[in-house]
């Protein structure tokens, strides 16, 4: 089911640089249920777009299949949308985002959808390093099919009828360290203030931008004794750093402590400003926050923030070396040879 | 053992190991015989194994211009000691068994109704050639030399030919034509020459070209406009990408910026492979992948994806022997009936079936064209005999007036006016609704695509009328879709006999030298060709036309037979079947074998003749 929402414009609402409201960032009525981790990440998205004076036609939504996948229908209404089936959705995302490079890609996706039948579309979007926002809306569970546990389920995590998992946790941090992605964060559906500067930074990243959003699933997995509950998370979440985004041309207003910030210049201009909570660690090493993660892991702790960025990204348009103009707006005249070509490559095969 | 001098009609086979460099020379022989102007179809029968194994190369010569195979060995060049027995066995009686005599043959090997032609191929090429690697070489050049004067290939072209290939590395043209002047030079001082099959030049080669399917399928999608292609490996259709990589390398790469028009990627699995050319389609591109057998039953999911979500998508299905891994470097057209249907739920797809490489390249051109008309999936259905055999076809031609048919897409003034866009809606009664590329508008024509039930705009629906609706109109599509694909072709003006053929695809050979057969036995059955799925009223107005129609295809399950019943609502005792599913392309001899036989039981009106060799079902 699914409602047309009645546009509402709060009076104080104003326009963004690119001069759309708010208001023109968001979508349908949400059919999810009340209190959906997944519903807050919607908002997040909504906000980090309208912040980041992006044309809403000039984004390009795509998901697989699950609650989390449903999403984009809550989001961007004028923004085209590809919900596309379980599992796939980096495969989609790679061909359209083949055919024009000027729009910005962002996909969401869920534990299901990307840990178990998509891990393999997951990691090879990931070493493509191809240029898109991969939020996965992580609960721990299946929430669509009614609560099975997923393959990001933590050993003993409890569900809601008492039974409890037995098999090890997939992390998709880590596993995207791994295979290669060149933005790697992760947060918390309930924490917009260090979730929207994420989104933001990682639409401006020339890469694969993976950010794993621990999203609980109120319907089924938010008892006691999930590790993927509201309280569990609130008590155990460690951040990495305070975080913001600077996008090009705005003013670095931000202000750190000395000796811990870090800033990173993307390739536009934009920079991140980090204040690193940890002076072991550098977000730029894959190595030390592959050791980070791991230290965080076995304290108990859900390492939250940037975790990894590689500011000299290529993405895959500059590995296969394509066109600068996108593919889809070729003509006859670059594409098709000709009939004086033909007549020599006839004469190649006599 | 005298037999009369028949020219420019043989079928010769040579018999090597896979790996040693063979292949090269027996396609060396192939276009030598092109370039005299005899029709020649060459043939790989090679094992699924990179080096060692057995592997023939099958060449029917036809001055009548038969492309087909058929029965009967005249010539067999036999290499492989491996394989040697069932190679002698396998030559006609009063043929010829060609062999390396450097070492003996066992007495027991020799057949006595056959000639034996012993040269001393490794001998000749250990005396002139240092290196191990050359002496096995130069011994496939040796017999090539040896060949010539025994069956009168012109000498000449084959060197001028060797010239051409070496072009950039004219060092190695004189040692290639040595081994081939040893080669002939042995043959007339030791030999009685030529044989009683032999060649002469013609003229019936012009105006053609010798291509394999696969590289004509690629050169047709860099036409048509192709710029994404993903794909993952799977014989027989990993020479489709091949193909078109290295003609968009040499086509495509903008002159000025060195940038490619075009990008290719090596999927993950076929899943992906679809799903990435799926959505270059959706967002304006043309894409498309190739696969064969299991690649097939992977993309499932997504071609009812496509075919839901209303995407342009094409598909080439390079046919293979199946079921399951089945026999992949064997030929089959055992997918008709699974990618007519392919997917869950009430889905119908559109098939180009081309014949001929110069069909293979018109018909992927024009497959882009076709899906952005109808915003679906159109599989090219090809077949490995098509795809990775050389076959003489017509030289391909274009013409440089046309504009590609990007189909039903709004662009930003026209949405501007536009007060009630819906994406799904049958606002011109053909079932296809108008498309949006991403980016188009700011606030116009967007809607989230999905393989959920949706209304005419878009939306999800649960409502179970607006579904049926939706489900009704790509019903219309799909007979909008009849109008639009390639007709049959009809191989008769007016319908002369009670009896029709009707054939598709690669089967199109021997079925035209079987309608040829029978008129020279002053016969006649009507025959008719396919050439695309849904069936045109042409097809059920010809079969309706007569008393019994034998459908002749290549798998067990007589599938195209079966399509035909349940498309065009046919009486199914009027139509049989005549199969094919060894995997090796069909004989007009084994056709004629089965019609003749169907025929005494529905009291055959065809003259049978009793000289013709009645070939069995089986083809090795
Ligand atoms: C091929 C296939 N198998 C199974 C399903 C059923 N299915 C729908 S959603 C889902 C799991 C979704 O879990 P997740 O991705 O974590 O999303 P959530 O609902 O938890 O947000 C499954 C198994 C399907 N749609 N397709
Ligand atoms: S079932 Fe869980 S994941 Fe799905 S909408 Fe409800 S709370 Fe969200
Ligand atoms: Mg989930």
């Amino acid at each position: 089911m699914s409602f047309i929402k009645p546009i509402f414009r709060h009076p104080t609402q104003t326009k963004n640089k690119a001069g759309f409201y708010k208001s023109d960032y968001e979508g349908r009525i949400s059919t999810l249920c009340a209190g959906c981790g997944h519903d807050s990440i919607n908002a997040s998205i909504v906000a980090a777009c309208y912040e980041m004076n992006i044309e809403p036609h000039k984004v390009v939504k795509l998901s697989g299949i699950g609650c989390s996948s449903k999403a984009p229908a809550y989001y961007l209404n004028n923004s085209h949308g590809f919900n596309t089936v379980h599992g796939r959705m980096p495969s989609v995302a790679t061909g359209a985002n083949m055919a024009n490079r000027e729009l910005t890609y962002l996909g969401v996706s869920g534990d299901g959808d990307s840990a178990s039948i998509g891990i393999g579309q997951f990691i090879h979007v990931n070493r493509r390093n191809l240029n898109m926002v991969y939020i996965m809306m992580n609960n721990g569970c299946y929430g669509l099919t009614k609560g099975q546990d997923s393959a990001t389920a933590d050993i003993g995590s409890l569900s809601k009828s008492g039974s409890r998992n037995e098999f090890s946790p997939i992390d998709m941090v880590s596993m995207a360290l791994e295979s290669g992605a060149t933005f790697i964060a992760r947060s918390f559906s309930g924490d917009k203030k260090q979730l929207v500067p994420l989104i933001k930074a990682a639409m401006s990243h020339p890469g694969f931008a993976f950010i794993d959003v621990i999203s609980p699933c109120v319907t089924f997995n938010n008892n006691k004794g999930s590790t993927k509950a509201y309280d569990f998370i609130r008590e155990h979440i460690e951040v990495t750093s305070e975080f913001d985004f600077v996008p090009i041309r705005e003013e670095i207003s931000v202000e750190y402590e000395e000796g811990t910030q870090k800033s990173v210049t993307l390739h536009d201009g934009s920079q991140i400003q980090l204040s690193k909570l940890y002076s072991d660690w550098d977000p730029s090493d894959r190595n030390s926050a592959m050791e980070k993660l791991q230290q965080s892991k076995a304290n108990g702790d859900i390492l939250t923030g940037l975790l990894y960025i590689d500011p000299g990204s290529q993405d895959l348009h500059s590995t296969l070396n394509t066109s600068t103009l996108p593919l889809n707006q070729l003509t006859e005249e670059d594409l098709c040879p000709g009939s004086a070509t033909l007549e020599k490559i006839n004469t190649e095969y006599r | 053992m005298s037999e009369q001098i028949r020219v420019n009609d043989m079928v010769v086979r040579f018999a090597n190991v896979n790996g040693t460099g063979s292949s090269s020379a027996n396609e060396v022989f192939s276009k030598a015989v092109f370039r005299m102007g005899i029709p020649v179809a060459p043939k790989n029968i090679f094992p699924s194994n990179i080096q060692g194994l057995p592997t023939w190369y099958e060449v029917r010569i036809s001055g009548k211009g038969y492309l087909g195979r058929r029965k009967g060995i005249d010539v067999m060049v036999g290499i492989n000691p491996e394989s040697m027995k069932k190679d002698i066995a396998a030559v006609r009686p009063g043929g010829y068994f060609i062999y390396d005599n450097t070492k003996q043959l066992h007495d027991d090997m020799v057949r006595k109704d056959i000639h034996m032609v012993g040269i001393p191929m490794m001998q000749l090429s250990i005396e002139n050639y240092q290196a191990p690697r050359l002496q096995q070489l130069f011994k496939n050049i040796i017999y090539i030399g040896a060949l010539s004067v025994l069956i009168d290939l012109d000498l000449d072209v084959v060197k001028s030919i060797i010239s051409e290939q070496f072009e950039k590395k004219p060092k190695l043209i004189p040692p290639n034509h040595k081994a081939l002047d040893l080669g002939a030079n042995w043959v007339r001082q030791n030999l009685v020459y030529p044989f009683n099959v032999r060649l002469k030049h013609s003229n019936l080669t012009d105006d053609k070209i010798m291509i394999d399917g696969n590289a004509a399928t690629g050169l047709g999608a860099v036409y048509g406009g192709a710029t994404v292609l993903s794909w993952y490996p799977i014989t027989p259709s990993t020479s489709v990408a091949k193909s078109f990589e290295a003609f968009a390398k040499k086509y495509r790469k903008d002159p000025e910026t060195g940038k490619n028009n075009f990008a290719i990627i090596q999927a993950e699995d076929e899943l992906a492979a679809f799903g990435m050319a799926m959505g270059a389609n959706w967002n304006g591109a043309r894409g498309f992948t190739a696969t064969s057998g299991a690649g097939i039953s992977l993309m499932n999911e997504f071609i009812g994806l496509a075919y839901f979500a209303e995407v342009p998508m094409v598909l080439v299905d390079v046919q293979r022997g199946g079921p399951s891994t089945g026999m992949p470097t064997r030929t089959q057209q055992s997918d008709i009936l699974p990618c007519a249907y392919a997917s869950h739920g009430d889905t119908k797809h559109i098939m180009l079936i081309p014949a001929n490489p110069t069909e293979c390249f018109e018909f992927m051109a024009e497959a882009f064209d076709l899906a952005d008309q109808l915003q679906t999936v159109i599989f090219l259905m090809s077949d490995l005999d098509l795809g990775m055999n050389i076959h003489m076809t017509e030289a391909f031609s274009w013409d440089d007036s046309k504009k590609y048919n990007k189909g039903k897409v709004l662009n930003k003034q026209e949405l501007e006016g536009l007060e009630d866009y819906g994406r799904f809606k049958d606002v011109d009664g053909d079932g296809i609704g108008y498309r949006v590329i991403p980016g188009t508008h700011p606030s116009k024509g967007a809607y989230l695509a999905r393989g959920t039930s949706h209304d005419p705009y878009g939306r999800y629906t649960e409502d179970g009328e607006v579904h049926a609706g939706e489900i009704n109109r790509l019903i219309r599509k799909f007979n909008t879709a009849k109008y639009l694909v390639p007709k049959p072709e009809l191989y008769q003006e007016t319908f002369q006999s009670d009896y029709g053929i009707i054939f598709y695809g690669t089967t199109t050979y021997a079925a035209m030298e079987v309608i040829d057969i029978l008129k020279e036995e002053g016969g006649q059955i009507d025959a008719m060709r396919l050439k695309a799925f849904p069936f045109q009223d042409e097809v059920k107005e010809f079969i309706e036309a007569h008393k019994t129609v034998y459908v002749i295809e290549q798998n067990r399950d007589a599938q195209c037979r079966s399509l035909l019943i349940l498309e065009l609502g046919i009486d199914q005792s009027k139509m049989a079947s005549i199969l094919n599913y060894d995997g090796m392309p069909i004989t007009a001899d084994s056709i004629l074998f089965q019609l003749r036989l169907q025929m005494e039981g529905f009291n055959g009106q065809l003259p049978s003749t009793n000289n013709h060799n009645n070939a069995s079902v089986s083809h090795h």
